[in-house]
């Protein structure tokens, strides 16, 4: 049962990568993937919260009476989302623009959460940090992934810092049901399906 | 009982901790949103009425107050002088507030431009202020000494068809941008010169 330092950390990338197989997270997952800029953005503060709350909330498992604790994880997360929130307003206003609501929604995002809750309260710091990082790579990873086809076969290219990479060639008629909500679902669909076969032993 | 004082003891300590880190990042990172949020929000109208002038308008800004007002005043450099001057200002409009942004010339007396920054018009009506450049457009060169009136109030100004709330609102916002102007001349026509 027990893991390696290296298992802790990769485990996030594949085996429990969050909304493909934990199947957590999802709001942001559906609403900001619509292009890969803002994916990955919001995979970035996600890992940063992650990250954080865990080490802090690994750091103090001991002494955190486990009456208020749960209490005690929103103020350790919503702390570290603040931070990621004046951040982004100071140094990335236009992807602070983009992002919107779903960056003070982190706090309620289940993911650091579910961590606090089912890892970094049980486990040490190092543990626990190596956790938090690997869950947020996972997750920017599965959110860029998913915004990557979305954003392909809606608009044809792909938009990085304002410059359109074209990729689809000038014949293609985009297809701009994707980038609305119900592609969300379907997209999401298609891959937890995919994700599922190539998880088939 | 001692459980409930740990409790309490625990939680005051974590949340001060917390608290405190954030007022420290937030005293960090202030001055910065600042700049942020006028570059952003306002930057495009700030920019917008004082088009074609050779200096960042954001950059050469300054502050003057009046009473308990703050007003952010941007300077437009034309030919190599600080002729121009934008002034943000509110007004009631159709449905709340709408805030825009007056510019002026304070060598010729007469106003640039007017754009609208934020509102909550009607959309395809009240909304044209901001976004139809013949409404915006009529208050080029309209000279700073006469009222600013729409025409059914005896003025020169053709109200947006449909909007006449709205299109009085714009009026009224730049004349009493104006009167703030004409309030604090003299210090703002100091602080100008000091911009190159």
């Amino acid at each position: 049962m027990a893991k390696t330092l290296v298992q802790e950390f990769t485990k996030g990338l594949w085996a429990e990568i969050p909304p493909f197989r934990l199947v957590l997270g999802l709001c942001p997952t559906l609403a900001i993937t619509n292009t890969v800029e803002n994916a990955y953005g919001m995979g970035i503060a996600v890992t940063f919260v992650l990250t954080f709350s865990n080490i802090m909330i690994s750091a103090l498992r001991k002494i955190i009476p486990p009456k208020v604790r749960i209490v005690a994880f929103i103020v350790a997360i919503a702390t570290f989302v603040c931070v990621v929130e004046l951040v982004m307003q100071a140094y990335t206003y236009s992807l602070f623009m983009k992002l919107g609501i779903y960056i003070p929604l982190i706090v309620v995002n289940c993911i650091p959460m579910g961590r606090a809750e089912a890892f970094a309260s049980r486990y040490g710091v190092v543990r626990s940090t190596l956790d938090g990082l690997g869950l947020g790579i996972g997750y920017t990873l599965a959110l860029s992934t998913l915004a990557f086809f979305r954003e392909i076969i809606a608009t044809g290219a792909i938009t990085l810092y304002e410059k359109p990479i074209a990729i689809m060639g000038a014949s293609y008629e985009p297809f701009k049901f994707l980038v609305a909500a119900p592609g969300a679902f379907i997209c999401l669909g298609l891959m937890l399906g995919v994700m599922n076969i190539l998880g088939k032993k | 009982m001692r459980e409930i004082i740990n409790m309490i003891v625990v939680l005051t300590v974590i949340s001060l901790a917390s608290g405190g880190l954030l007022a420290a990042l937030r005293e960090g990172t202030q001055e910065r949103i600042e700049i942020q949020t006028l570059e952003f929000v306002k930057g495009p109208a700030i920019r917008e009425v004082l088009q074609g002038a050779s200096n960042d308008p954001i950059a050469s800004r300054f502050q003057i107050k009046d009473g308990d007002a703050l007003h952010n005043l941007f300077v437009g450099v034309f030919d190599g002088q600080p002729t121009a001057i934008a002034l943000e200002t509110s007004s009631k409009g159709y449905k709340g507030d709408m805030g825009m942004m007056v510019a002026l010339d304070v060598k010729k007396n007469k106003l640039i431009g007017v754009a609208v920054t934020t509102h909550a018009e009607t959309a395809g009506l009240g909304a044209k202020a901001q976004s139809d450049p013949k409404f915006s457009g009529q208050f080029k060169g309209v000279s700073i000494t006469s009222p600013v009136k729409v025409t059914q109030d005896g003025g020169s100004v053709n109200a947006i068809s449909g909007a006449t709330i709205t299109s009085r609102a714009v009026c009224g916002g730049v004349s009493s941008a104006l009167a703030t102007y004409e309030k604090l001349k003299p210090q703002i026509l100091e602080k100008m010169q000091a911009v190159k």
